[in-house]
């Protein structure tokens, strides 16, 4: 069980979050079809780095990206998304 | 003195034994018989690595089958019985399997049974029934097991020698140490072999360990190294069977540490050679760790095999303790031991034979020649594997140590290191077995001999991985611990590459089997989720309904009177609905409020249907998907003011949409001005349906109803409601929502009025049968997420303008092709339609399609029902066969159109 830190609540067992999915799984709303299809269906699963989507259901709720490493679960960022976190 | 029994029979232990050094103590030596052959066999270590002295602890809900004899301490009234034997475990007579060992070989279950499933379910009783381990309890566990977090800086496993010291250091430089140890007692080797570090100084060092803060955990293993340096430990409080002090038999920790220092030592290894297995056969330290600790010394006269220094500390201990050793055979060339003073003859055995409780003699290959001795203990090492399963669980790498003949920690991917003998382990001579290969075990547990491996190998087995499987070498519950170095040695001379080059299997947790119960902790029997309760909970339950889970739910399935049965509840309940008026809870719906100037655009992203174009006080069915373009869920959607709507859908999919909302909300639209809220247990819902709704309505509200897929707000009394008209049975229907806390006055003042006019309350039963015969959908029946809107002709509903999420999914041409399970209605023209059942057109041919929902006509009976059926929109007058060769019950059908009350709707206006 990984420890994550949360960007409001600070660093908390993973068993508090819900993973949603990888980012390069979002189909943007505006997405050609053969494009969300891409994403859908065909992306790539590379060794390495990725970036995650996850929520701190158990805790404040809210949705944040985390970057990770597949293989050693290394966390080197972790970012609030949401209307809040606009610029 | 404790008292203890062993299969019925009482013998006396001394504080502090062991069940395995109390067997041994009263001269038992014969434990249990094997997994696969049924051979007999004894107690062959001193610890958790024990493959053969398995036995059930304990009696009724907390016997605990398969428990280590060598890692359950004994207490007063012990109850231990033998497992894998009938009748008894001197006379069993499933022995007879040993005599057809041979066809017993690797793969012989998938030689055997390959491709007859029918002969494999005829022979699976027999051997489910001869091969095995001890019977689970089928009682529940009377004792709790409770959960704990924990952290600290440094983590140390293993209080031997090393250990202590590591915990001593961090602590005393103030650091916050947690120490384990899976033994009851500190000192691990140390207590087989004092040194200069004697009890005197584990006491001392423990004692500084506490008095600088440190935590001592004894009889408690570090079971898993997870993820972030989380390691999981496995307490036990009370012992295996043992009635636990304060009921909690036995803590889980997770300890999220700073650092993790490993102490953990290592396993011997046996020897291969014939009859290895037999009991009086014993690892050389383990014998050891029996004279002593326990003073007890398993033989008079005794041998020992070895490849290394270690075992003539053995030799000098049981010398000490009155022992004979008749023989040392030492496997390595030079003249090693010569100048021991023991009887060392430099040669490797060949084969023992055995009597019930011990040895016979032992027979060796000693300079080309075959020797015998008459012993009765035989004390084997064949080396030393250091425990390198928690570096490896953390993803650690390993390298090969030539001297030692064993893998050893290399790099560590998290902040973990090991010291001490896991990491050192000691030189050894390393010879190839040279025994009959047929009766030299490697897996004692899974009865696996070298002829296995070599079979296997002869096979065109080549990867560990596919021998292991092959074999099921080291998947018992010891997990290989003694046998995966030995079958490694084998392969890779069977190769002819070195040992590391023949891989390695993964280590997994837990190191040592963990009981269910501890995983479960509390969320054990009835806390595993909450129980939710609707907030007219009191109120159904006084009218004794037959009650049904529906998501996290509970909702009243029927009300049956007097001695009706489900069915006929049902059918009286739905008929109060077609021809007066009945009502209904529905609480249990999703329900969002969604508010702010971007409302409409947020649901035009979420549903498929428009939502822009709907005027304030007006409401329409919805539906929506997922970005494949498949139906996922269903609801209705009304816009309460300017900038404010209310979204309901299924029951089932509520927390599933209450997590899409929030994510569209959040992550994909995060512009919008919108505020989504989830009011699903916020509102109690109440359904009133029939040709008479609009009379209760009046009378409770005091004004006529709104039409059909109208909303108003209204008050009954003082209390506020809002009204939807809306309808799934199929007649003139509304449902009304107010707080859940003022939901029993409203639920009263409904009731009064339904009953006025020969109502009656209806469940979820009746709510399934109107609701099949007018052809509406529900979410895991007809949208079970596998059909598109056009499959469920709701294509016409769609927002033609697009930009709902799945709209490009829905684009692909693929969905549009013939072939597709579409719709359709079914009714019996002979026959009673199985719900579930496969539609065919002639017996023997592949299923077309499925039945989602059967029910029957209401008023006019028949059985009728829905279901999804391949390019079933132009099938519409064929008949078929719906069959469920499973409940060996069928029905003629033909298909219809799937509405089967008021197609025109017409019943939904006054």
């Amino acid at each position: 069980m990984m420890q994550i830190s949360c960007p409001h609540c600070g660093p908390r067992a993973q068993n508090e979050f819900v993973y949603e999915r990888t980012i390069d799984s979002v189909v943007a709303l505006d997405a050609a079809p053969e494009e969300a299809m891409k994403t859908l269906f065909t992306r790539n699963n590379p060794r390495g780095v990725d970036e995650e989507i996850w929520r701190h259901t158990y805790g404040c709720r809210a949705w944040m990206v985390i970057t990770r490493h597949r293989v050693t679960n290394e966390i080197s960022a972790v970012r609030a998304v949401g209307p809040e976190a606009l610029p | 003195m404790i008292n203890f029994t062993f299969d019925g029979k009482a013998y006396e232990a001394q504080e502090g034994d062991t069940l395995a050094a109390a067997l041994l103590r009263n001269g038992i030596g014969l434990v249990g018989r094997s997994f696969k052959y049924h051979r007999p066999r004894g107690i062959m270590t001193a610890g958790v690595e024990e493959p053969n002295a398995l036995v059930t602890v304990g009696e009724g809900g907390r016997a605990e089958p398969n428990t280590r004899a060598t890692d359950v301490f004994v207490y007063e009234g012990l109850v231990a019985k033998s497992q894998n034997r009938w009748p008894s475990l001197s006379f069993d007579m499933g022995a007879v399997l040993g005599l057809a060992a041979p066809i017993f070989s690797a793969g012989f279950y998938y030689k055997t049974f390959f491709g007859s499933a029918k002969r494999w379910m005829f022979y699976e009783y027999f051997i489910r029934k001869a091969a095995g381990l001890g019977d689970a309890p089928t009682e529940t566990d009377p004792d709790r097991f409770s959960q704990r977090a924990a952290f600290c800086d440094v983590l140390v496993v293993g209080a031997g020698p090393a250990g202590l010291s590591a915990a001593l250091e961090a602590a005393e430089a103030g650091k916050r140490v947690i120490l384990v140890e899976q033994d009851s007692i500190l000192g691990a080797s140390l207590i087989r072999d004092p040194q200069e570090q004697d009890e005197a100084w584990i006491d001392a060092t423990a004692e500084k360990i506490c008095a600088a803060g440190g935590r001592i955990l004894t009889r408690t293993t570090a079971s898993g190294y997870w993820e972030h340096d989380l390691v999981t430990l496995t307490q036990r409080i009370a012992e295996p069977g043992q009635v636990p002090p304060n009921g909690v038999a036995q803590r889980l920790w997770h300890v999220r540490a700073g650092e993790v220092i490993l102490a953990t030592g290592s396993i011997e290894r046996p020897m291969a050679f014939a009859n290895n297995d037999a009991p009086g056969v014993m690892l050389s330290q383990a014998v050891r760790t029996y004279a002593r600790r326990f003073g007890v010394v398993p033989g008079k006269r005794i041998a020992i095999a070895t490849n290394n220094d270690d075992a003539y500390k053995t030799a000098e201990a049981l010398r000490d303790a009155g022992a004979e050793i008749v023989v040392i055979l030492d496997a390595r060339p030079t003249s090693a031991g010569a100048d021991s003073g023991f009887h060392v003859h430099n040669g490797v055995p060949l084969s023992v034979t055995g009597a019930k409780h011990g040895l016979k003699s032992v027979s060796a290959l000693v300079n080309g020649e075959t020797k015998s001795w008459n012993v009765d203990l035989l004390a084997v090492s064949g080396g030393f594997t250091p425990v390198v399963h928690l570096h490896m669980q953390a993803g650690g790498t390993l390298d090969w140590n030539e001297e030692a003949q064993a893998f050893v920690p290399a790099i560590s991917r998290q902040k973990v290191k090991t010291i001490g003998g896991a990491a050192n382990p000691e030189p050894i001579f390393t010879v190839a077995p040279v025994s009959n290969p047929k009766k030299s075990f490697v897996d004692f547990q899974n009865d696996v001999t070298l002829a296995d491996v070599d079979l296997a190998w002869a096979e065109g087995y080549r990867s560990v991985e596919h021998l292991k499987r092959y074999t099921t070498l080291g998947m018992a519950t010891d997990q290989g611990k003694l046998s995966n170095m030995a079958a490694l040695g084998r392969l890779s001379e069977k190769q002819g590459v070195a040992v590391p080059e023949a891989g390695l299997t993964t280590f997994r947790p837990p190191y040592t089997p963990v009981t269910m119960g501890l995983l479960a902790g509390a969320g054990a029997r009835d806390a595993g989720a909450p129980t939710r309760r609707l907030a007219l909970f009191d109120i159904h339950q006084a009218e004794s309904p037959i009650w049904q889970p529906l998501g996290y739910w509970f909702r009243p399935r029927a009300y049956p009177k007097g001695r009706e049965t489900l069915a006929q509840a049902a059918l009286r309940e739905a008929q109060a609905v077609r021809t007066t008026v009945g009502m209904t809870d529905v609480s249990t719906l999703a329900k969002f409020e969604v508010s702010g100037p971007d409302a409409a655009a947020f649901l035009e992203i979420i549903c498929a249907t428009t939502v822009n174009k709907l005027a304030v006080g007006r409401g329409r069915y919805t539906f929506m998907l997922r970005e494949d373009g498949f139906v996922f869920d269903d609801g209705t959607v009304w816009r309460l003011a300017e900038h404010r709507y209310l979204l309901t859908s299924s029951t089932g999919g509520a927390d599933r949409m209450a997590t899409h909302l929030s994510y569209v909300r959040n992550y994909l639209c995060p512009h919008l001005r919108v505020s989504v809220v989830n009011v699903q247990e916020h509102y109690a819902g109440i359904a009133v349906a029939g040709p008479k709704a609009s009379a209760v309505l009046q009378a409770m509200i005091g004004e006529y109803p709104p039409r059909h897929m109208s909303t108003v707000p209204a008050a009954i009394g003082v209390t506020p409601v809002i009204v939807l008209a809306a309808s799934y049975s199929g007649e003139r229907a509304f449902e009304l929502y107010v707080e859940a806390s003022h939901a029993a006055t409203v639920w009263a003042a409904c009731e009064a009025e339904v009953m006025a006019r020969n109502g009656s309350l209806y469940g979820l039963e009746a709510m399934e049968f109107l609701r099949i015969e007018k052809g509406h959908l529900v979410v895991g029946g007809e949208i079970d997420g596998r059909l598109t809107p056009h499959d469920l002709a709701l294509d016409k509903m769609l927002n033609k303008a697009g930009g709902y999420i799945g709209a490009s999914g829905l684009s692909r041409s693929a969905l549009s092709e013939p072939g597709r399970k579409q719709l359709v209605g079914l009714e019996a023209l002979e026959g009673t339609i199985p719900e579930g059942s496969m539609l065919i057109r002639l017996e023997g041919e592949a299923p077309q399609g499925h039945v989602t929902a059967a029910a029957f006509r209401i008023i006019e009976g028949g059985s009728i029902a829905l279901g999804q059926l391949v390019d079933g929109f132009a099938r519409h007058g064929e008949e078929l066969i719906a069959t469920s060769p499973t409940r060996n019950q069928r029905a003629r059908v033909r298909v219809v159109h799937p509405h089967f009350y008021d197609e025109a709707g017409e019943r939904y206006r006054d």
